[in-house]
């Protein structure tokens, strides 16, 4: 049996970092407590860089769904409600997880290779012995971006999801552009949107300290490096995925 | 065997054991003084730790047992704030430089600079330029560190950490990786470090020409034991010291290459015969 001393220091350390990185929050009031020029790299790195991508995944998602849900809904005649079926389906769930997704293969690898090879260079140590917090110094920045950059993203995600089921409904159910899009603004509320955009928040914020946290730990030499990016990605996709789960288990107590 | 001088210590170790995790012990219960103005070498033969010694003043590491003071004040107990305080007052300079990669050299010198003092953008320009021609490197504010040679990035560390002007210096193996004119002209900077700017120069390193060439007393740490195998003037120890290890180390094993070549030519002789 595991004994509550090991499930504590499992624990111990992740929570620890969380505390620490919450601790500097602060930081960002101060006269140089952010460094403009590194929130504007990690914002175009997370941000404008991954836009074709998501475009891409997310229209494509929108596609597959649109052509599933149209080989069901054939079967009853009910097709105008592959509309509703997309449409919530991307607002909801596909457009923030698209997103979480490839952040997390862009992102958060790249923080937590990033954060090990400082370590492996002294940087990390570097920054110590002057005095500055690391958790201040190297993950404000990326935090930060990373809550601007996903909520966008999503935003775009959707919009993307949205015309890949529509053009499914177009072709492969003859449906007219004008049905389509009506149907989409009749059943869609503002609000259902704006949860999936919050929703990515959150997300931001878990791959962020995944990514980091695993570069934080890494150990100091090329395989470590390249581990710690491994593991950053797969317990972001794991935190993410769990994340997502009590999400809509807590949306659906506000009715949604 | 230390020398008592009227002048407190900059540096005062006390009975300090340290290691990995909860068994290996690298060091135990070792103890000395690095008096203000001197320059004071850490050496040992690979392995005994003394790099790991250095991690432990500058208070990156928590020893297992004992204490560290500097200036007085215990790093060892102090928390983070404090500890962050106290660190403003010493400059680190680690093997490869420990540049910051993203950030151009310039970036990098004017990085304490922005963060702790009220200076304006041209007061920290001018302070960088001076730093940067300390080291010799004048001119080179916009050159980013993967632009430059080993020897460079360590003199560059070198500028910044001596950006506010500590009076407490460290030094990880300066010489690690450099050809022996570089080498050397990194040891002439260190010393003018000491003599231009009255600081205190801490220095790890197993290089026996820069110790003879910087140093004012050295310790050796001695893998075996565990402990301090011999603290003192380097020439000294190098004539006088009781412990044979200690002499064959400051000789260069001289001892073993004499009898490498009395071997060897015993060998030719008997071949030609």
């Amino acid at each position: 049996m595991i004994g509550m001393r090991e499930v504590v220091e499992t624990f111990r350390e992740p929570v620890v970092f969380i505390g620490r990185v919450a601790g500097v929050f602060p930081h960002l009031f101060h006269r140089r407590g952010l460094r403009r020029r590194e929130f504007l790299y990690y914002l175009d790195l997370c941000g404008a860089r991954s836009l074709p991508i998501v475009l891409a995944i997310c229209y494509l998602m929108g596609l597959v769904l649109g052509f599933q849900a149209a080989l069901q809904m054939r079967k009853v005649g009910t097709e105008i409600f592959v509309v509703d079926l997309v449409g919530f389906s991307v607002l909801k769930e596909f457009g923030p997880l698209m997103v979480a997704m490839i952040a997390t293969g862009r992102a958060g690898s790249a923080f937590a290779a990033e954060i090990g090879t400082m370590k492996v260079d002294e940087e990390i140590s570097a920054l110590e012995t002057m005095g500055i917090s690391p958790a201040a110094y190297l993950v404000l920045p990326k935090m930060l971006s990373m809550l601007i950059a996903l909520p966008v993203l999503t935003v775009f995600g959707d919009f993307a999801g949205i015309v890949g089921g529509l053009t499914v409904g177009v072709t492969v159910l003859d449906l007219p552009m004008a049905a389509y899009c009506s149907r989409t603004m009749e059943v869609l509320d503002s609000v259902t949107f704006l949860l999936g955009v919050v929703k990515s928040m959150v997300f931001a914020v878990l791959i962020t300290l995944a990514g980091c946290y695993c570069g934080f730990r890494s150990s100091a030499d090329a395989q470590g490096v390249g581990r710690a990016a491994t593991s950053a990605v797969v317990s972001s996709i794991f935190l993410v995925v769990i994340a997502d789960a009590v999400i809509a288990i807590l949306y659906s107590f506000i009715g949604y | 065997m230390v020398q008592q001088s009227g002048k407190t210590p900059d540096i005062s170790v006390r009975n300090l054991t340290v290691g990995y995790g909860t068994e290996k012990v690298l060091l135990q219960d070792i103890s000395f003084d690095v008096r203000p103005g001197e320059i004071f070498c850490i050496m040992g033969g690979s392995g005994c730790g003394k790099s790991t010694l250095l991690k432990h003043i500058i208070g990156l590491y928590e020893p297992m047992a004992g204490d560290i003071e500097i200036f007085g004040r215990s790093i060892v107990r102090a928390d983070e704030e404090e500890k962050q305080e106290l660190m403003r007052h010493f400059g680190v300079t680690y093997q490869g430089g420990a540049l910051f990669g993203s950030m151009t050299l310039g970036e990098n010198v004017a990085l304490p600079l922005e963060e702790y003092t009220q200076m304006s953008r041209a007061e920290i320009a001018a302070v960088v330029a001076e730093k940067l021609k300390l080291v010799g490197l004048e001119g080179l504010e916009s050159y980013m560190p993967a632009e430059l040679s080993g020897g460079m990035r360590k003199r560059a560390g070198l500028a910044r950490a001596m950006a506010l002007n500590p009076r407490l210096l460290f030094f990880d193996e300066p010489s690690a990786g450099l050809d022996p004119i570089t080498s050397a002209e990194l040891d002439q900077l260190i010393l003018r470090m000491r003599d231009q700017y009255g600081a205190t120069v801490v220095v790890v390193t197993h290089e026996l020409d820069s110790v003879f060439t910087i140093a004012d007393r050295v310790v050796m740490l001695d893998k075996k034991s565990r402990s301090i195998a011999a603290e003192g003037d380097p020439f000294e120890l190098r004539e006088h010291s009781e412990n044979a290890w200690v002499r064959a180390f400051l000789n260069r094993g001289g001892f073993r290459g004499a009898e490498r070549r009395r071997e060897k030519s015993q060998r030719t002789e008997a071949e030609e015969k």
